[in-house]
């Protein structure tokens, strides 16, 4: 699966983003991004996962070059290597931003059904995302939108269908085309297919998958559902309390993580075919806002030692492209063995 | 064998449109259904979304009435035209917990509020001694206390703390049934099991039976004793989860367990579903057909030859 050349698209280095917010004169500071490193090559689909408030979204508003205040870029950048040229988007100006948007740098949105204008034509839709970008003339801009719906498998008449008219996988599809159709050489998906049926999930993920290794560009999907991961991704990085915690092919992170925090998100989730008691992570994410001392996992950590509790693990390489942060990852044992009998498929 | 919930021919029929484009949406055919009142069980009704498994809920809490047929809970008809009393002695027993607790709590009220008029409405408990007494039993038998929860409002509390709290207010009258229509969708995975495992708790240690409502094959395969498939508004498969869900037979329930993402080829890229198998069972939906018993106790529906 994991053809990759070693080339990086994307260098993420030491990126700090914190939203700052002045209540009735109080400053309230909340380090959503605190100090993330990693990179992504090409042609590589890398995931995501985090629970709410982990500060997954806030990091990929960044990568996507959607900063608004309160978030701002404290610390660091994010480096694309786009063919047409290289450009830091957090530090970049609108106007080189809007160079790149959609025709190297898209982004397939949350919620399709909130994304696509009620009012409007699927068809008009698409001129208004991809018409300027493409900068082709009218008949050739048809041509490349209906080639590309056909792809998605979307019959050309959507195109005249307003967004209440199609079904909730077809309007995700619509949304992957709008975000792909100019071909970009760098994908970011936040949570994809969080609300859609298990079978257009499906669907939609293969889709999703089929058009990256057409076009063979970069992936970035942020979910929480460490299933999707275990399918979509060649490389799993796992963000905690605005950390990046553990790292690493998806493989390894499922059957010999090095972490805790992914043991436990591996070893909850339930299958079919296997009753055995599963285990809950008690407490609850720390507050961004006033996190706690040393490593940010340890009050619910059942590895923490008192080092845990003074000293900040940093994020070391434990394997080849396996990189973790934990002070304790040697004892680290996967709760779940990859043998377990997934029952018949029929 | 006494009957605690019995789901009769069940029917709902929703019209849309006016007079032009009239169209009719059956929306639950011909459910039946029995849960018995000796042996507390999880109850899963599966289903995508339109395939009428919140509208089942809906008629069995009594929301909504059935265009025919008829559901029956401790040998009375379940309906919300009915005296305020005998409403509320209905209410108190069969007990509902919602999809997303953000939305089913008023953000400018404190959580304890509803715990506190849970109890009076139902318990009709008046002294500050008893009612704190009665908040704070239901709130132990969650995994929270009393001192945890009161004075919070739901922004200050975490998606799997609030839904929990949910739960325990469902609890506060004592109800043999619950219906929780999908409580861990919104939750967080790493607080999800722990909402499932509450659910399982409930059934074994209180005996409190429960109607889990999903889209979830795992989560159902993990804490069902019993479970149906419903595809648009008709039950295709019925029986012991492990049965049905080890080797569906069904070809919806096939396909829906084929669209699991299972996490044992991790980092495979195994994403295929078979069109045929989504063919078959798009085609079904139109076909008439009957539930028949199977020899190992579950129920297939099987369509007439066309």
């Amino acid at each position: 699966m994991s053809q990759t050349t070693k080339q990086d698209i994307l260098r993420v280095n030491d990126l700090k983003a914190y939203y700052q917010m002045n209540y009735f004169g109080v400053n309230r500071e909340v380090r959503a991004v605190d100090g993330i490193t990693m990179t992504v090559r090409k042609g590589e689909v890398y995931g995501i996962a985090g629970e709410s408030s982990s500060g997954k979204t806030s990091f990929i508003k960044v990568l996507a070059a959607a900063i608004r205040p309160p978030l701002r870029v404290v610390s660091g950048t994010v480096e694309f290597d786009f063919k047409s040229g290289k450009i830091d988007v957090a530090h970049a100006s609108p106007s080189e931003v809007e160079r790149v948007r959609w025709r190297d740098l898209s982004y397939i949105m949350q919620g399709s059904m909130s994304v696509l204008n009620p009012v409007r034509k699927i068809g008009k839709t698409f001129r208004d995302f991809a018409f300027r970008p493409l900068g082709l003339s009218n008949e050739a801009f048809e041509a490349r939108v209906i080639e590309h719906l056909r792809r998605l498998k979307l019959p050309p008449e959507v195109l005249n269908a307003f967004p209440h008219e199609l079904s909730g996988g077809m309007r995700q599809r619509v949304t992957i085309g709008l975000a792909t159709v100019c071909h970009p050489e760098f994908v970011i998906a936040d949570e994809p297919t969080t609300a859609l049926d298990v079978v257009v999930q499906k669907e939609v993920l293969g889709l999703i998958r089929e058009i990256q290794q057409d076009m063979n560009s970069s992936v970035v999907f942020v979910t929480h559902d460490m299933s999707v991961h275990a399918n979509m991704a060649d490389r799993v990085g796992i963000i905690y309390a605005g950390r990046l915690v553990e790292e690493g092919p998806t493989r390894e992170m499922f059957f010999a993580p090095k972490h805790p925090y992914t043991a436990h998100l591996v070893a909850s989730l339930p299958r079919i075919g296997d009753t055995t008691q599963r285990p809950a992570l008690e407490g609850r994410p720390p507050n961004l806002a006033d996190p706690p001392q040393g490593c940010r996992f340890h009050p619910r950590c059942p590895l923490a030692v008192d080092k845990c509790r003074k000293d900040v693990p940093p994020l070391e390489q434990v394997g080849p492209d396996h990189r973790t942060a934990c002070w304790r990852w040697q004892d680290v044992k996967p709760l779940v063995s990859p043998h377990v009998a997934h029952g018949v498929m029929a | 064998m006494t009957t605690l919930l019995e789901v009769r021919n069940v029917n709902k029929r929703f019209t849309m449109g006016g007079l032009l484009g009239r169209r009719v949406i059956n929306a639950v055919q011909d459910a039946n259904l029995t849960l018995s009142s000796d042996k507390p069980e999880i109850f899963t009704i599966i289903g995508e979304s339109g395939s009428g498994k919140t509208t089942l809920a809906r008629m069995i809490l009594g929301l909504e009435l059935p265009t025919s047929g008829e559901i029956s809970f401790a040998g009375k008809t379940v309906s919300h035209r009915v005296g305020r009393q005998e409403r509320l002695d209905f209410m108190a027993k069969v007990q509902p917990v919602f999809q997303n607790p953000f939305e089913a709590f008023n953000p400018l009220k404190r959580v304890d509020r509803y715990l506190e008029s849970t109890a009076r409405r139902f318990l009709r408990l008046k002294s500050r001694d008893d009612l704190d007494g009665a908040m704070d039993g239901a709130l132990q038998k969650v995994g929270l206390s009393l001192a945890e929860v009161r004075g919070r409002y739901p922004h200050e509390m975490s998606g799997g703390q609030l839904q929990r709290a949910a739960i325990a207010r469902a609890l506060i009258p004592n109800p043999p049934l619950l219906v929780a229509d999908e409580p861990v969708s919104m939750v967080d995975a790493s607080l999800r099991m722990s909402i499932v495992n509450l659910l399982k708790s409930l059934r074994d240690d209180l005996g409190v039976s429960v109607i889990y409502i999903t889209h979830d094959l795992a989560t159902a395969y993990y804490i069902s004793n019993r479970l149906i498939i419903m595809q648009r508004g008709r039950i295709v498969e019925m029986g012991d989860a492990r049965t049905v869900l080890d080797n569906p037979e069904h070809p919806y329930s096939r396909l829906l367990k084929a669209s699991v993402l299972s996490t044992e080829d991790a980092g495979a890229g195994k994403l295929a579903t078979d069109p045929e198998m989504v063919e078959l069972a798009n085609e079904l939906v139109k076909r008439p057909g009957r539930l028949v018993d199977r020899p190992d106790g579950r129920m297939v529906m099987s369509y007439d030859r066309a």
